[in-house]
């Protein structure tokens, strides 16, 4: 705001002498075309600004930030997949360690058994044999008594008949020994 | 109090709330030609420095993981662009940079008007009127290069009874042409007295009793003022999306 009056013809006629507005100033047509002047200058570089340099370069961040998203989420599910892979890969590991534990303790069963088996079946054989050697010994024993108690009869008959005063005839005592034996 | 305030009016009461829109040269004290460099020109450039700041020099690192500032930027352009793409449609997409532009010049402008003795340029009719026009112009042209005379149909409200269509097109017909009007005036308008309102209120703070009030009625106003200078650009450029449709999908 001057203080002094200033020349008309500088003011134009939108001020008055003293610096001040003459109603509206949007409204001095004296002003316009300055102002579309430097307006259209503005625009033009704004828009030459962003449609040549920032605009592109936003997009190709965000672009370039997007891409990076979804490479890394591809990643994810690749080690994610890989992740499960080599959980089954242990689980299988796992199946088949036991399925060879099994199989090894079934295999120790089976030879121990089969060990236990000859055993019993030699033990088996081994007190058959015993068994028949003592019942031929018995048998033996047995046949032995036979023929002893057969001797001890006959000359414990023969003496008898002595006794008796007879003559002991050996054949008829055997004869009648062995009827009295079979008898 | 009365008495104070005719004692006030004759020594400091003093209201000129419209001189800080008068355009005047920046260097001497010459008539203002239309090569004249103003204050105009130097806030004007001031946008443009504001624009470059806030896009251009935060983005040059191109960060996959952005700094707070190239935040603002990508935040600025996923905005616009996402105005654009939901009211236009995929086709709208092309014009994004003279959107972008339209909103950046605007955004700028207002918020650089809010900062104390600087000059809002997008107070005035001069600037606004250029901006409503280009994009009216834009509009129809190009209305009627993609459509041809389709583009008529616009204004012929098919849906409407038969006999209430003549009324609804002369209708339509005017509130077409209204268009730039109400766009460049809107803008303007809320800026100006926006600040206007301010400067009346600053004038009573040179009375010492009401000072207190007027101030805290300058802080109430500025806080409107920041509110207005994203909505008024937020408006003109969600107007210039709805217009364009019109242009890329006559129907209605």
């Amino acid at each position: 705001m001057a203080t002094e009056p200033i020349a008309k013809e500088v003011a134009g006629s939108c001020v008055d002498s003293y610096g001040s507005a003459i109603g509206m100033p949007q409204l001095c047509f004296d002003w316009f075309p300055n102002q579309i002047f430097w307006l259209v200058i503005t625009l033009v570089v704004i828009f030459l600004v962003l449609s040549r340099v920032a605009l592109p370069r936003i997009a190709a961040i965000l672009a370039e930030r997007q891409g990076t998203i979804t490479n890394d989420l591809a990643a994810a599910e690749d080690l994610k997949a890989k992740a499960v892979e080599a959980e089954e890969a242990y689980n299988k590991a796992l199946a088949d360690a036991r399925a060879e534990a099994q199989r090894i303790a079934a295999e120790a069963r089976a030879e121990i058994q089969a060990g236990l088996d000859d055993a019993i079946a030699k033990a088996d054989a081994e007190i058959a044999a015993k068994a028949a050697e003592s019942e031929r010994a018995i048998a033996d024993i047995r046949a032995g008594a036979l023929e002893s108690i057969q001797v001890v009869a006959k000359d414990t008959a023969a003496e008898l008949v002595t006794a008796l005063g007879g003559e002991a005839d050996a054949k008829a005592i055997d004869s009648a020994v062995d009827a009295q034996m079979k008898g | 109090m009365a008495t104070e305030t005719t004692a006030a009016e004759g020594s400091s009461l003093v209201f000129h709330p419209m001189d800080q829109f008068i355009v005047k040269p920046l260097f001497g004290d010459g008539a203002v030609g239309m090569f004249t460099i103003t204050n105009v020109t130097l806030w004007l450039f001031l946008a443009i420095v504001a624009v470059v700041l806030l896009l251009v020099l935060p983005t040059s690192k191109r960060a996959i993981v952005p700094s707070r500032t190239q935040s603002i930027a990508e935040l600025t352009y996923g905005f616009v662009y996402k105005m654009l793409e939901d009211i236009c449609g995929k086709d709208g997409v092309k014009f994004f940079p003279y959107v972008m532009t339209l909103f950046m010049f605007i955004v700028s402008a207002n918020f650089l008007g809010l900062i104390p003795t600087s000059f809002t340029t997008t107070s005035h009719f001069a600037v606004t009127i250029p901006l409503a026009l280009a994009v009216f112009l834009t509009v129809t042209v190009l209305g009627f290069v993609k459509n041809g005379t389709a583009f008529l149909g616009l204004f012929w409200v098919s849906s409407a009874p038969l006999a209430l269509r003549p009324i609804l097109a002369v209708i339509e017909l005017i509130s077409y042409f209204v268009r730039p009007v109400s766009h460049s005036i809107r803008l303007a308008g809320n800026v100006m007295a926006g600040h206007a309102v301010i400067k009346v209120f600053a004038g009573f703070a040179a009375v010492a009793v009401i000072s207190p009030v007027s101030v805290l009625a300058i802080t109430a106003m500025y806080g409107l003022e920041v509110l207005v200078a994203f909505i008024q650009a937020y408006v003109f450029t969600i107007l210039t999306c709805v217009y364009l449709k019109d242009a890329l999908h006559p129907s209605h």
